[in-house]
This record gives C-alpha cells, sequence and structure tokens, in this order.
C-alpha cells in the first residue's frame, strides 16, 4: 500500500503536481485566547504539515486547516482532547479538485472547439470582453467594438457597434448592466447581441432595422461595480468611485443623470445605493454615454435594462407630470409587454417610472428624452423577487428570449416612426 | 383613508403555490397602516377562500432529517451568487422565506416593499425539546431605497405547530 502511494506521489512529483489525496479541510472554532493558542502551536509542527487556508485570529472567528492524510488523526485527537470544536468542510481535497479540473475542461474544449459561448451561465468580466472580440471576429462586416471611455478603475467601456454602413444613421442605444448586481441584465445583452448579429439577414424586422439605422450596445455598463460582484459583494450597486470626505465607496449610476439631479427620487448620502453623486455626470461611466450620444447627435432610442420587478417603463422619474408623448409611449409599451407575455407567460406592468415604481431623480432614460431622444424606455426584467438579484443561470435564455420580441417592437416602432 | 387612524387598504389577491404554479387560492385582506407612529407593524385581517394544500408528507420527512444529523445544521449563501440552492437546502430556504415574512410585516410601512435577497448564515441550534431552532443571518432588499439591509433572525419550526420569530434584530450594514 505504502508502494503504491510512493508510486503516485513520484509519478506526480515528475509532472510536477502535488497531490492531496485524503486530505481534509477541518473549520476549527477557537472558544478563547487559550485555544488560539494552541491552534498556532499546532502551525508549527512541522511534522504534521498542516496548512492554514485561514489563520486563527479571534476566539468565534473560524479558521481553515488543510490536514495532510497521514495528520489527520494525530490532528483531530489535538483538537477533541482540547475541546476545540471543528467541522469537516472537505472531506477530499483532491476529489475536489478533480473535480473542478474536469468542469474547467469541459467548459474550455466547448469554448475553443465550436467558439461557442455558453450564454446559459453567468461570466465574468474578462470572458464577456472577450466574447465581445470573438462577435466582432464573426460578423466582421457588422459589428465593430468602439471604446466611449473609462471607468473611474481605468476599465475600458466598450460599445458594440452594428451598423450595415451610412455615416451617422439614426440610431438606437441599449444598456445593460449599469446596475452591476442585476446580473440577468449583461448575460441578456450578450444573449441579445449576439441575435442582432445572427439575425441579420434572416428576420425581415432585424434587416429593415440595421439597413436603416445602427445599434450601438454597452453590455457592462458598470465594469469596475461588475468586478466587484465577482470578487467581493454580490449585492453591490454602484460605481466604485471615492466619496470625499466619507468612508463609503460608489454612485448610483442611474441618479447621476442631468435630469432632476439632486431631487429627493436620489440620496445625498454617499453611504445611501442611491447616491446621486457631487454633481450630475460626476461619474466617468455616465459622463461617456453622455459624450456620445451628444456628439452623435442622431440617437432617436434609448433603451436601459435593469432587473428586477417585470416592468417596462417610460419617462418621467423626477416628475409626477406626464411627458408629452406618454400617450404614444404607454401605447408602444403596452404593446412590447403584451408580445413579451406571448413567450411564457410572463406578466409585465408598464407605464411612466414615478407611476410604475416610485420617483427617481437623475434617470438615463429622463435625460435622453429631455435631450431629444423621444423613444427612451427602461426594463426591469425578472424576477419579481423570489430569487431577485440571484436569478438562477437556467432563466438566462428563457429571460431573453421572451425580451427580445418587446425589444424588436420598440425598435421596428422607432424605424417606422422617423423623427 | 380614515381619519386620526391611517390609511386602509382592500385587497383582492391570488395566491400561487411557489411549488406548483397551477395551485392557486384567492384571498381577501385589509392592511391598516398606522397613522403616525411608524414602529408599529400595519394591522392585516384575510380570508383565505379555499384551502392551502397539505403539507404533512413533506415536513415530516425534512423535520425527521433535521432531527437525525449528528451535527448541527450549518450552511451559507442561500441561493449561492448563481442563484443556486441544493435541493437539500430547499425547506431551510423556503423557512426563511417564510420567517422573513414576519419580520417584513413587523417592518412595513406604506413607503417601504422589502424582498427576502439572500440567506448569508443559517445554523441550526440545539435544543432539548421536539422544536427546530435555527439562526439565520440574512439580507433583505428594500425596493424604494434599494438598500441591501442585513437582519438576524431565530426561527423556531414544527410540523405541528408551525413557524415562530423568536428573536429578530437588524444588523449594521457592510461599508
Amino acid at each position: 500500500m505504502k508502494i503504491l502511494l510512493l508510486f503516485a506521489a513520484l509519478v506526480a512529483a515528475a509532472r510536477s503536481e502535488q497531490l492531496f489525496v485524503g486530505d481534509q479541510v477541518l473549520r476549527v472554532t477557537a472558544s478563547d485566547e487559550e485555544q488560539i493558542t494552541l491552534l498556532r502551536g499546532l502551525g508549527e509542527r512541522a511534522e504534521l504539515q498542516v496548512d492554514f487556508w485561514r489563520h486563527p485570529t479571534r476566539p468565534g472567528h473560524p479558521a481553515d486547516l488543510r490536514v495532510p492524510f497521514h495528520s489527520l488523526q494525530a490532528v483531530k485527537i489535538f483538537l477533541e482532547s482540547n475541546r476545540i470544536s471543528y467541522n469537516i468542510m472537505i472531506e477530499d481535497v483532491q476529489e475536489l479538485l478533480d473535480e473542478e479540473k474536469k468542469t474547467m475542461m469541459k467548459s474550455r474544449r466547448m469554448e475553443r472547439s465550436t467558439s461557442t459561448f455558453d450564454f446559459a451561465s453567468y461570466h465574468t468580466l474578462d470572458e464577456i470582453y472577450n466574447w465581445m472580440d470573438t462577435l466582432v471576429d464573426n460578423h466582421p462586416s457588422l459589428v465593430s467594438k468602439i471604446q466611449i471611455g473609462q471607468s473611474y478603475e481605468n476599465r475600458p467601456l466598450y460599445v458594440l457597434k452594428f451598423s450595415t454602413g451610412g455615416s451617422k444613421r439614426p440610431a438606437i442605444w441599449l444598456d445593460t448592466g449599469i446596475h452591476s448586481r442585476e446580473w440577468i441584465t449583461q448575460a441578456t445583452g450578450i444573449w441579445t447581441a449576439n441575435k442582432i448579429a445572427t439575425e441579420y439577414g434572416r428576420d425581415p424586422s432585424v434587416t429593415a432595422i440595421l439597413d436603416s439605422m445602427d445599434i450601438f450596445f454597452e453590455i457592462v455598463t458598470n465594469p469596475d461595480g461588475f468586478a466587484f460582484t465577482h470578487s467581493s459583494n454580490r449585492m453591490w450597486r454602484k460605481t466604485r468611485s471615492i466619496n470625499a470626505g466619507s468612508f463609503c465607496v460608489g454612485v448610483d449610476p442611474n441618479r447621476n443623470w442631468d435630469a432632476g439631479f439632486g431631487g429627493s427620487g436620489s440620496s445625498s448620502n454617499p453611504c445611501s445605493e442611491t447616491y446621486h453623486g457631487p454633481y450630475a455626470h460626476s461619474e466617468r461611466e455616465v459622463k461617456a454615454i453622455v459624450d456620445f450620444i451628444r456628439s452623435h447627435g442622431n440617437v432617436k432610442s434609448v433603451i436601459s435594462i435593469h432587473s428586477y420587478s417585470q416592468m417596462l417603463m417610460f419617462p418621467y422619474g423626477y416628475k409626477t407630470a406626464p411627458a408629452p408623448d406618454h400617450q404614444e409611449l404607454n401605447e408602444l409599451a403596452k404593446k412590447a409587454v403584451s408580445d413579451l407575455a406571448a413567450v411564457y407567460g410572463t406578466k409585465y406592468t408598464y407605464g411612466s417610472i414615478v407611476d410604475t415604481i416610485y420617483k427617481a431623480d437623475g434617470t438615463t432614460i429622463d435625460w435622453a428624452y429631455d435631450n431629444g431622444v423621444k423613444y427612451s424606455f427602461t426594463f426591469e426584467l425578472r424576477d419579481t423577487g423570489r430569487y431577485g438579484f440571484l436569478l438562477p443561470s437556467t432563466q438566462i435564455i428563457p429571460t431573453a428570449t421572451e425580451t427580445w420580441p418587446a425589444l424588436l417592437d420598440i425598435m421596428a416602432y422607432v424605424l417606422e416612426h422617423p423623427y | 383613508d380614515i381619519d386620526g387612524v391611517g390609511h386602509k387598504y382592500h385587497l383582492e389577491l391570488e395566491l400561487e403555490d411557489v411549488l406548483d404554479k397551477d395551485s392557486t387560492v384567492n384571498c381577501t385582506a385589509e392592511v391598516l397602516y398606522h397613522l403616525g407612529n411608524k414602529n408599529i407593524a400595519p394591522d392585516v385581517q384575510f380570508t383565505l377562500e379555499g384551502e392551502l394544500k397539505n403539507t404533512d408528507e413533506a415536513d415530516n420527512v425534512f423535520y425527521n432529517r433535521i432531527k437525525s444529523l449528528e451535527k448541527e445544521l450549518v450552511a451559507e449563501n442561500i441561493p449561492d451568487n448563481y442563484g443556486n440552492v441544493s435541493p437539500e437546502m430547499e425547506p431551510i430556504h423556503l423557512l426563511a422565506w417564510v420567517a422573513s415574512g414576519y419580520v417584513i410585516w413587523q417592518n412595513s410601512t406604506e413607503n417601504t416593499k422589502f424582498q427576502l435577497a439572500q440567506i448569508k448564515h443559517v445554523k441550526q441550534v440545539k435544543r432539548s425539546d421536539e422544536y427546530l431552532e435555527f439562526d439565520y443571518k440574512i439580507l433583505l432588499h428594500e425596493m424604494l431605497t434599494q438598500e441591501i439591509i442585513p437582519w438576524q433572525m431565530t426561527v423556531l419550526w414544527h410540523p405541528q405547530h408551525g413557524v415562530e420569530v423568536t428573536r429578530d434584530s437588524r444588523q449594521p450594514k457592510q461599508a
């Protein structure tokens, strides 16, 4: 038996891979300072080779120890005889590593061989940015990638441009992920961008739209926030800009626009999730879009996509007075919502922001509308609260699929109603 | 509008079984939000038009499973960041849902809309009687302010005696 283990170790060493067969990870919680000292001592016993994944710091705070197979019995007897409580977090480290490796290899194989991106799972920022390049490579005469600026932490702000030519054609702007925790939106954005690219030349509606208009699509509108939801806090909403004079970070990018800026439908407290920022367009992520749309000069529709609540809304959020185009926008929203429901029965409510959800000041679409972009809409995608921001990835494709006809309705309407 | 008392809402609802979309029950309710003191929970009266499904079997399976665990149950992040809930944790998730309903009710005003966002941590607490006890640390999402509010709740449950929240407290927000 020992010979086999030795052989395995030699083979592994030859492949310069470390083996963790039978190793366990124990979560240990010391109840007083004396136990903390004992635990530290355990770490110093070289023959045991205990590897601290999380060091013992204070009583009541868990420490995680990887214990090699050969030391398990000794370590457990030590813990038990000193009445230090622990539980087995990982029964066999090698098993876990083998599983993980299998999954990663499978995923990589799939992505390399058919350059098929897994639309049915959530991705990291790097994966999304890489996929954008793949999309451009696969549709070079239709799709290009432009950079409209940089985030607070200097990440590039990329926009996919869908165009069949012309010069400054009337355009439709789409954005997802302005609130980073709303993961279903970036995921829907990817699927939708892919859909637009593949349906050009096949779907009459998409073809008609792209033959006369351009589409600009910013999928990760808040990349700093998005990276933060992956690395640190899944529930992060705002940008990651530092606020002078406060420990709290970030500005709500959907309260930072110059439309009713600073009103009661936003907060002046930097620690708040709806903090509007020191002044309108203070956020680079917002300023980049403002500058882009202003200098383009021919954007006819802005569609900003959020989650969750299942709503389709149009201006205003900052005032209760109906927008001049209220009737028309309301009718269009009604149709879009009906076509969305026809797919899987998902029910949306619709109306102006202030009537449908709450008073919100400094929002994207209010700014767009007040700056001449008549067909300005915002979506709140699935669900209505059961999973909320943590929507299971199995719902990504259904959500994108049902939202597609609603988006098409709006885009087709914009095409047919030039102004 | 009830002068000197508060605002009363009459609701007609259709309740849908989370585990069986085709199973619905109609319900009428009256909710009274008290004027002034925001620290009193709204009064709720309701009438179910029909019966709720019997869940005795599933309740007992869950109850016996937890009772027979060698070590107290401990879990984190339900659902996980990707929205996954393992089948074994589904009842723990549902229990939190019910219990958080009580916490939400006690803290609701006409200007709040709370949802359970996530269970950050749950730990079973050993009891000598027949009840199951769980110490939950949850995150509530408030729609108007968009805040994520950590909350602690101690939940008691028994198949025949139902759910009780014996202690709950708002926790300080992470920076």
